[in-house]
């Protein structure tokens, strides 16, 4: 029924004038949009088909296709919208919980784009970071606690093992299962030539990805997929995720008609077997616990891999980073309520969580207060959309960042927030061969390059106008933001001034 | 190679046990160290008193053999290799292990065996000689997880509460005069036929050859099998938006 109750969102617009009926839109979409119907003798389309990905668009020789949102409309209504009139209908229709892709649509406030970053005007001058050095290297890891010298009097070199990256940008944990073999190669690709790491999520490492594994963080998660000894070695570091600022407080289901072939294979599963990642990590229920992992892991791999904890951005998320840090670990990460993920409950994605901008600036103020900030080095992720939102990230007190969307973006990703159908038009988030080999891993690897450069790059100038020329000069420096537009709470939460102050 | 484990934090128990060249390794006097043979391979560890938590954590092979107890996490995330318990192990044991064995003699804590898994060259055992606590093979996705209730009274069960909550693949066979009351929905449940029967006889025989018991015992009460109906518990849970 609700098929009826439903409008399409979408509508395609082909403009008959150009359309040569080639019929290449066929072959293109994955959704059987368009056919070509043989009564008119023209090319005809199942609006309600359309996830609006704009493959079609993309590759119609005669651009002849554009989509356009439906003016459909209900009776206007302040109160019901026509999203949550259909929510209804859908869940009246299929008795589920609603399940979306990626991060949340919905317009909660942007706190970066408050934030505008200090420029140098006559004194401490502005760098040109095209004639001067800038350095955006960074070590993630505790810092060294107290130096040490041998019986000559010479340095000792006592430093816990850390991870060096060109700049602080890293690929955040995306899932082979939810990504396509095609679109984890791109990523860890890119992480070597660019010098930074991407994270395997999940779901365990393809062997053909072996090889990439100084430019790899090996994540555990609760269902432990694709954990063994050789997945531990194989990586750079080894992130435990105890939450994701998509679905905080829960788990993933990887569902059976995913978890096949070579992913069932890499994540040690049954073929066709649901993945199930509960929620808790059913070993931990205590800081203690949380130690007793981190050690099993470095004691596993001689400590030579640093542990990241992932957790969501929550309430008394200052609270439980400072746990965190006193756990052995070597690095925390702090997703946002933005974050993106292949697939989550609506509602949860929607309502759950804190923006990371604020937990951000909240952990980096607890833990310098308890004199623990040395310890650890912080990721900040959940939607850091320009090389700005990195600078600012950096001066709110992370050591690097984390990228997912933008990531997939860079690799042809058009945001229709569909990856849970498993029919991504662009060759990402699919498993179906023949919309995978759609996606050509060198080519989408240059674009993940392209684009972190170009960050760099901004970073760079942006550092120089601030007559900074080394990105650690920039961690937690608060003096380098001003605000616009938040109240007083919120200023003090960021522990940033307002503009003009 | 002979360790004298009492004056030996953990680090440096298992820097000697990971860096000996010996292939065969007594432990005396363990005193709760913890991570024991995490990770390790090709050795058999013998061990005399009281490991500590995640004794063979990631076990890639080999063997753990503990005259003692084994504490909390025994062979969490192991993928080969045997852990033989001449005693009782605590909680979580074999958390996510998806190759080797865990046998032990006498009881297990709650969560155990939970998320075991297999894939298409490897299948992981749990076998318990006398009882469990509560969500036995909680999210079980595969492999052979048996408990014998050996000692347990006929009229209790050998199994605590909520077992194979979630489980979706594998199966539990549990020896026991009376079926488990309150299992979950998706779990279908059965007495043993001759079938069954024949996919747990090694395991049987090695486990009565490991801890003298006489076969005759073991198989002088019924054995019920449980499994989950779908390998998809989650398909009907969701309404794509």
């Amino acid at each position: 029924m609700v098929r009826e109750f439903l409008y399409p969102e979408y509508e395609v617009f082909r403009n008959a004038g150009r359309c040569n009926s080639c019929r290449r839109c066929v072959t293109e979409c994955a959704n059987q949009v368009h056919y070509y119907d043989d009564k008119t003798g023209a090319m005809a389309e199942r609006n309600e088909a359309c996830v609006n990905c704009h493959r079609c668009v993309a590759y119609c020789p005669q651009k002849a296709l554009k989509i356009i949102k439906s003016d459909h409309c209900f009776k206007a209504n302040a109160n019901w919208s026509r999203h949550t009139i259909e929510e209804v209908y859908r869940q009246a229709d299929g008795g589920g919980v609603l399940l979306s892709s990626m991060g949340t649509p919905l317009d909660f406030p942007n706190y970066w784009d408050r934030l505008l970053l200090n420029a140098s005007q006559v004194t401490n001058p502005s760098i040109d970071p095209l004639r001067e050095p800038m350095e955006t290297r960074v070590y993630l890891g505790p810092k060294t606690q107290e130096i040490r010298r041998d019986s000559r009097g010479r340095l000792a070199d006592n430093r816990p093992k850390r991870l060096e990256l060109s700049s602080p940008i890293l690929f955040s944990a995306m899932s082979f299962g939810s990504l396509s073999l095609n679109a984890h190669t791109a990523l860890a690709k890119a992480a070597q030539a660019l010098g930074t790491l991407y994270n395997t999520g999940e779901g365990g490492l393809h062997r053909t990805l072996y090889p990439y594994g100084a430019n790899t963080i090996v994540q555990v998660a609760s269902g432990r997929f694709g954990v063994h000894k050789e997945y531990l070695a194989a990586g750079a570091a080894i992130e435990i995720k105890m939450g994701q600022g998509a679905k905080p407080g829960i788990g993933g289901h990887l569902p059976g008609y995913k978890n096949v072939g070579e992913v069932a294979r890499t994540r040690m599963t049954p073929d066709g077997s649901d993945a199930i990642s509960p929620a808790p990590h059913h070993d931990i229920y205590s800081i203690e616990d949380l130690r007793q992992l981190v050690y099993s892991l470095k004691e596993a791999t001689d400590y030579q891999k640093p542990v990241i904890i992932k957790i969501a951005a929550v309430h008394n998320v200052g609270a439980i980073a400072s746990g965190i840090a006193r756990s052995g670990a070597d690095i925390i990460a702090i997703d946002g309520f933005r974050g993106g993920t292949g697939a989550a409950p609506t509602r949860i994605r929607d309502n759950v969580g804190i923006p990371v901008e604020l937990a951000l600036a909240a952990v980096d103020r607890r833990l310098r207060q308890e004199g623990i900030r040395g310890n650890v080095s912080l990721i900040a992720g959940g939607s850091i959309h320009s090389s700005a939102d990195v600078a600012k990230a950096i001066a709110l007190g992370a050591d690097a960042v984390y990228i997912g969307t933008a990531a997939l973006l860079a690799m042809g990703c058009h945001l229709c927030r569909s990856c849970q159908l498993g029919r991504c038009n662009w060759g990402i988030a699919t498993q179906v061969a023949e919309l995978s080999r759609r996606l050509d891993p060198e080519e989408a690897a240059q674009r993940l390059v392209n684009l972190v450069t170009a960050w760099t790059h901004e970073i760079k100038e942006l550092m120089g106008g601030m007559g900074i020329n080394s990105i650690e000069a920039l961690g937690g420096n608060r003096l380098m933001l001003r605000a616009v537009g938040l109240n007083e709470k919120e200023l003090e939460i960021l522990g940033v001034k307002h503009a003009g102050e | 190679m002979r360790i004298d484990a009492a004056q030996l934090d953990f680090k440096e128990l298992n820097r000697i046990i990971k860096s000996a060249a010996d292939q065969e390794i007594l432990i005396e006097n363990c005193l709760g160290q913890r991570y024991i043979a995490g990770g390790l391979a090709g050795k058999t560890v013998r061990i005399f008193g009281t490991p500590g938590n995640a004794l063979g954590a990631y076990l890639d092979g080999g063997k753990i053999i503990v005259h003692g107890n084994a504490q909390d996490a025994a062979g969490d995330t192991m993928n080969d290799g045997e852990i033989c318990v001449y005693g009782s192990a605590g909680d979580a044991a074999g958390y996510s292990m998806r190759g080797g064995r865990i046998f032990v003699r006498e009881s297990i804590g709650y969560r155990a065996g939970i998320h075991m898994k297999e894939s298409r060259d490897k299948a992981p055992v749990l076998v318990v000689g006398e009882t469990t606590g509560h969500f036995l093979g909680e999210y079980q996705a595969g492999g052979k997880i048996i408990v014998l209730g050996l000692n347990c009274p006929a009229d209790q069960s050998p199994v605590g509460p909520f077992c194979a909550t979630g489980m979706h693949g594998g199966r539990i066979y549990i020896r026991s005069n009376t079926l488990l009351r309150h299992l979950p929905p998706q779990i279908i449940a059965a007495e043993a036929v001759e079938e069954d029967m024949a996919e747990i006889r090694e395991e049987l025989e090695e486990f009565s050859r490991l801890f003298n018991v006489k076969m005759e015992k073991i198989l002088d009460r019924t054995f019920y099998v449980l499994k989950p109906d779908s390998k998809n518990p989650y398909k009907q849970l969701y309404v794509l938006h």
